[in-house]
């Protein structure tokens, strides 16, 4: 099983959670490294840290909300050693790179084939990825303006609810994380910016709470208002 | 077993581990390095933040094998090698935590020196808010943390001279 920043499988091991017969780091492979702007979309290699994507110059002139995004997760020991292939590969339901993945319409790049985002996440901590498939590389799209916003648990700093906003050439895309069982793009919200981008556009919105989580944190009904409020953050500050 | 090289406190260690040793267990029961603390085992206190190639890491949530051939700086290390006179002078951030009364059981006290340490070598006049943010992830349960954000403080006046 391949190890990067080890800040979900390290733990893992330790509870037992996950037992493979072996573990391969690789986070130092060359493959897997750099950050790369141009034909406008953003590359950034799988074992890039969250650090190095907050701190890049070219992430945070072509997409700032990613840079931010990335400055946001975990705390500062987590972000110098997890990395974006870690994370989208885990695909649990309230990580916040799976939100810019969808609504920054990312290619994820393994040593087999592309997978578009819309493909790529197919369920709570699963995604496309066959057994032994690495993911190289996620070549994000470069919006026109976009922002991220989420309600952070207060304990543990994961997401209630996240939503990114993203404005593109061919129109709004709106992903919500930390609600559902996995990242989903929120199309009534999308119709709405569609109409006008602008935070108004979604007063009153908010996903249909049926097939939301609930647990002891918050109710499905809870994290619908969540992301309706997060939502019209996120537009109200690119506005 | 596996075989890990690295730089500890600016020595080259050789050692032979089993090959789920932590990190922080490498440095602890290998080493007899203590001062690296392990408080949760559970990636949330930040008791056992050491600097793996000069930024602060969780040495709880790596395996030892996944610092081979990196530079680990513990606690131990902290002192002299950056300190402002070298020698045994304390690192400023140690100076300022114990002019500012920054600890009560002191057990969370390493890992927040080697935090604030990591946050002033990339950010040498944070704000407060900058303080906190660099400090999620570390937890003290004894100050209520005032005191510890204005030691950092004092250490940035400390170390801009
Ligand atoms: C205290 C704490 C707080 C956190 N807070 C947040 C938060 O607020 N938001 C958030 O989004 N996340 C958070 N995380 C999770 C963190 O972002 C992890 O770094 C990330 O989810 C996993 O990345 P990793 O590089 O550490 O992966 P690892 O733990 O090394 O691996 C995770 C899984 O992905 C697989 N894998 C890794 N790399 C690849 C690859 N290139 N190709 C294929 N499979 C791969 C591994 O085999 C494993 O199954 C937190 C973690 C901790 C410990
Ligand atoms: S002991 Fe490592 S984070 Fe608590
Ligand atoms: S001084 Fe006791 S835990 Fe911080």
């Amino acid at each position: 099983m391949p190890l990067a920043g080890g800040m979900t499988l390290v733990p893992a091991l330790k509870l037992r959670l996950a037992r493979p017969s072996h573990v391969v780091d690789i986070a130092r492979l060359p493959e897997l490294q750099g950050i790369e702007a141009g034909g406008g979309r953003v590359t950034v290699g799988a074992a890039t840290t969250h650090a190095e994507v907050a701190r890049s110059e070219a992430v945070r002139r072509a997409i700032p909300a990613l840079a931010a995004l990335a400055e946001g997760i975990g705390d500062p020991q987590v972000r110098n050693r997890g990395t974006l292939g870690g994370s989208v590969a885990n695909n649990d339901p309230v990580a916040d790179y799976p939100a810019a993945v969808l609504a920054l319409d990312a290619a994820i790049e393994t040593n087999r084939r592309t997978i578009p985002a819309a493909e790529f996440f197919v369920g709570m901590f699963a995604t496309a990825l066959a057994p032994g498939e690495i993911v190289l590389r996620v070549a994000f799209a470069v919006p026109h303006r976009a922002a991220y916003r989420k309600f952070a648990h207060p304990a543990s700093g994961y997401a209630m609810a996240g939503v990114f906003v993203a404005e593109h050439r061919d129109g709004p895309r709106v992903a919500v994380t930390g609600a559902g069982p996995a990242v989903f793009r929120w199309r009534e919200a999308e119709a709405a910016l569609s109409s006008a981008f602008r935070a108004e556009a979604l007063a009153g919105l908010e996903p249909d709470a049926s097939g939301l989580n609930a647990d002891i944190h918050a109710s499905a009904e809870y994290r619908a208002n969540l992301a309706g409020v997060m939502a019209r953050r996120a537009a109200a500050a690119i506005e | 077993m596996t075989k890990v090289s690295m730089t500890v406190n600016g020595r080259p260690v050789a050692l032979e581990l089993e090959d789920r040793t932590l990190l922080a267990d490498a440095l602890r029961d290998a080493l007899g390095l203590t001062g690296t603390h392990v408080g949760c085992d559970t990636s949330q206190c930040g008791c056992c933040t050491v600097h793996l190639d000069g930024r602060p890491v969780k040495s709880c949530t790596m395996l030892a094998a996944q610092a081979d051939g990196r530079a680990v700086v513990t606690i131990e290390g902290l002192a002299g090698s950056e300190g402002p006179t070298g020698g045994d002078a304390l690192h400023p951030v140690q100076q300022a935590f114990t002019e500012c009364h920054a600890l009560q059981c002191g057990f969370c006290t390493p890992g927040m020196i080697m935090a604030a340490a990591g946050l002033l070598a990339e950010n040498p006049a944070p704000t407060e808010d900058e303080i906190v943010h660099a400090l999620e992830g570390n937890l003290c349960r004894c100050t209520g943390y005032v005191n510890i954000v204005s030691a950092v403080k004092r250490a940035a006046g400390l170390m801009r001279g």
